[in-house]
């Protein structure tokens, strides 16, 4: 659905996206993440044909953005990451105005008004519809915004940060919205808070300093993540040989230990896909040594995506200071 | 065609709701007023509507300024400009939307000096194809205007700059331009008589059709639309 073939773009001689290319299946929800000035906005925008690319080729609905960009804005619908509206305009003029630019025939508008008003959250205080845009609150302009997107329920929907300046009651609301998009949308959406995307994407997109830096479904993603196994365990018993029975263990790479109280903790690294945990009960059976816990560390998908963007800030660091 | 007027009819009532678009309404009103009465009153009792039209051209030349200076830099400065532009218009559409737009509150402030063709058909006989040459004049020499204007605020978010810059363009053709088929040598004042603006439009004010006025109005207009949709599709080069 959305295809993009080593996509660059410069601003003037500093480079906000270099050379990225990936693609979107038809009827999936993508998350873009990274961190501060990654380039995702960047890229999102020249998917709707506000900014033209330095270098590359983007697809979206099987048009190009560059020669069929009409053709390619009819299908989708944007919402930039600080929507701004048109202050002295009223919330349901507004939408009736941009269903009219949206080529919807002026008959349907009205419907098609009402009904994106009402997913979006916009029927609440009966007023609202007759609000002015400039006296919304933050969050509600996000709505109109949202509203906006769905008003010709466009098969590509590119979403900037749809869950800043929203309440904790209203981002799950807007979860679920994205959620109920699914199958007959594509959805594109960036974001900055992993713990987010990861629930609705089914596949995530990792920029930092305007490369891809991971890509995969989130689960693909957390594999790649924990690496090497770890177990932790606290045991009561001499040090010593507390060590030298773990680290006889076969596939055991390298093992640690911390007094906790009168209690020993001990880190154990092994091999990809290993598991001791078992040996480590049966060691301490044996032995008599009191054990209060045990167990396997996964490593988190919120400290992949710091380390793999911290790689890329020292890197960039590194270039700086080469300079 | 649809999306223009759409656009334009947006356009149109953001400026019967914008308190500037009221104060300059209401100044230009008060300042033809007071130079038609100062020149009616003067040049003993000649109740003719030439002086009125001169008047309203020249502060044209100051009030179309601040009417389109906030049409495209707006959108830019509040970041609206995303919206529309990822909406399925094209740059033509959105500019001569928005050329539409100005174009109809332009034609309500002509409206409104109706007041003083009433006063002078009270005071005198108006010649009434002076009247309509005379407001023909004012719609040509507003559209060409008004393209200047848009023109200026697709080159910057700030309005301020927007009205300076094309306050500077009209003040070249309307008024040194006059000034230099007055003061300057031979081939050079016929030249700047050319370019005038005012040597077209006081044909119109005296009554006659002018085609030289109309090309000369009408491929102004057209050049700075022309050069605004290039502006604005440079933007997403930038
Ligand atoms: N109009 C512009 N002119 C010049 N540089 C720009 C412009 N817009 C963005 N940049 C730069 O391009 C880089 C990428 O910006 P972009 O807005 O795409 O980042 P982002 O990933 O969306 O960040 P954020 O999470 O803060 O929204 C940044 O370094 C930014 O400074
Ligand atoms: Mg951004």
């Amino acid at each position: 659905m959305i295809d993009v073939k080593n996509l660059t773009k410069r601003y003037g001689r500093m480079v906000a996206v270099d050379d990225i290319s990936f693609h979107v299946d038809a009827g999936s929800i993508v998350g873009f993440l990274g961190p501060n000035g990654a380039g995702k906005s960047t890229t999102l925008k020249i998917l709707t044909c506000f900014l033209s690319a330095t270098v590359g080729k983007v697809t979206v609905a099987g048009h190009d953005v560059l020669s069929e960009s009409v053709a390619v804005r009819q299908k989708t619908g944007y919402m930039p990451e600080a929507v701004s509206l048109y202050g002295e305009m009223r919330v349901g003029e507004y939408l009736m105005f941009r269903a009219g630019l949206r080529e919807i025939p002026r008959r349907a508008r009205r419907g098609a008004v009402e009904g994106a008003a009402q997913r979006c959250w916009l029927l609440q205080p009966e007023d609202m519809m007759r609000r002015r845009l400039g006296e919304l609150s933050r969050g509600y302009q996000q709505r109109v915004g949202l509203a906006d997107v769905l008003l010709h329920n466009p098969p590509v929907l590119v979403l900037d940060e749809p869950t800043i300046g929203l309440d904790p009651a209203q981002i799950r609301s807007m979860r679920e919205l994205i959620l109920s998009l699914r199958g007959d949308h594509t959805v594109i959406l960036s974001s900055h808070i992993l713990a987010e995307v990861e629930q609705i994407c089914d596949y995530l997109i990792v920029i930092a300093g305007g490369k891809i830096a991971a890509s995969g479904t989130p689960e693909a993603l957390r594999k790649s993540v924990t690496g090497p196994s770890r177990i932790v365990a606290e045991v009561k018993g001499d040090p010593d040989a507390v060590m030298r029975g773990v680290g006889a263990m076969k596939g055991v790479r390298q093992v640690d230990q911390a007094a906790h109280g009168n209690w020993l903790r001990i880190t154990i690294q092994g091999d990809e896909n290993s598991d001791h945990r078992a040996e480590v009960a049966k060691l301490a059976a044996e032995k008599g040594w009191p054990l209060r816990e045990l167990r396997k560390e996964v490593g988190s998908l919120e400290d992949f995506f710091i380390q793999i963007t911290y790689k890329q800030s020292v890197q960039a660091a590194g270039e700086v200071s080469r300079l | 065609m649809r999306k223009t007027l759409i656009l334009a009819r947006r356009e149109l009532a953001g400026y019967f709701f914008s308190p500037m678009a009221y104060v300059i309404g209401a100044l230009f009103l008060l300042a033809s007023g007071m130079w038609f009465f100062h020149a009616i009153f003067r040049s003993g009792h000649e109740a003719s509507l030439r002086p009125l039209f001169e008047a309203m051209a020249y502060i044209m030349v100051f009030a179309t300024p601040l009417l389109t200076m906030r049409l495209v830099s707006e959108e830019f400065r509040s970041g609206t400009i995303e919206t529309l532009m990822t909406a399925p218009v094209t740059e033509t559409q959105v500019i001569l939307g928005k050329f539409l737009g100005v174009m109809g509150f332009y034609l309500a402030l002509l409206a409104g000096t109706g007041f003083f063709l009433v006063l002078i058909a009270v005071y005198g006989q108006p010649d009434g194809g002076v009247a309509v040459m005379g407001y023909l004049g004012m719609v040509l020499l507003g559209a060409a205007f008004v393209s200047v204007g848009l023109f200026a605020s697709t080159l910057t978010p700030y309005q301020l700059v927007a009205a300076i810059v094309s306050i500077a363009i009209l003040s070249v053709f309307a008024i040194m331009m006059q000034l230099l088929t007055i003061h300057s040598p031979e081939p050079w004042n016929h030249l700047a008589a050319q370019l005038n603006t005012m040597t077209y439009f006081k044909d119109f004010s005296r009554g006659m059709f002018d085609t030289r006025g109309w090309i000369f109005f009408g491929s102004a207009t057209a050049l700075f639309l022309f050069l605004s949709v290039k502006m604005l599709e440079s933007r997403r080069w930038r």
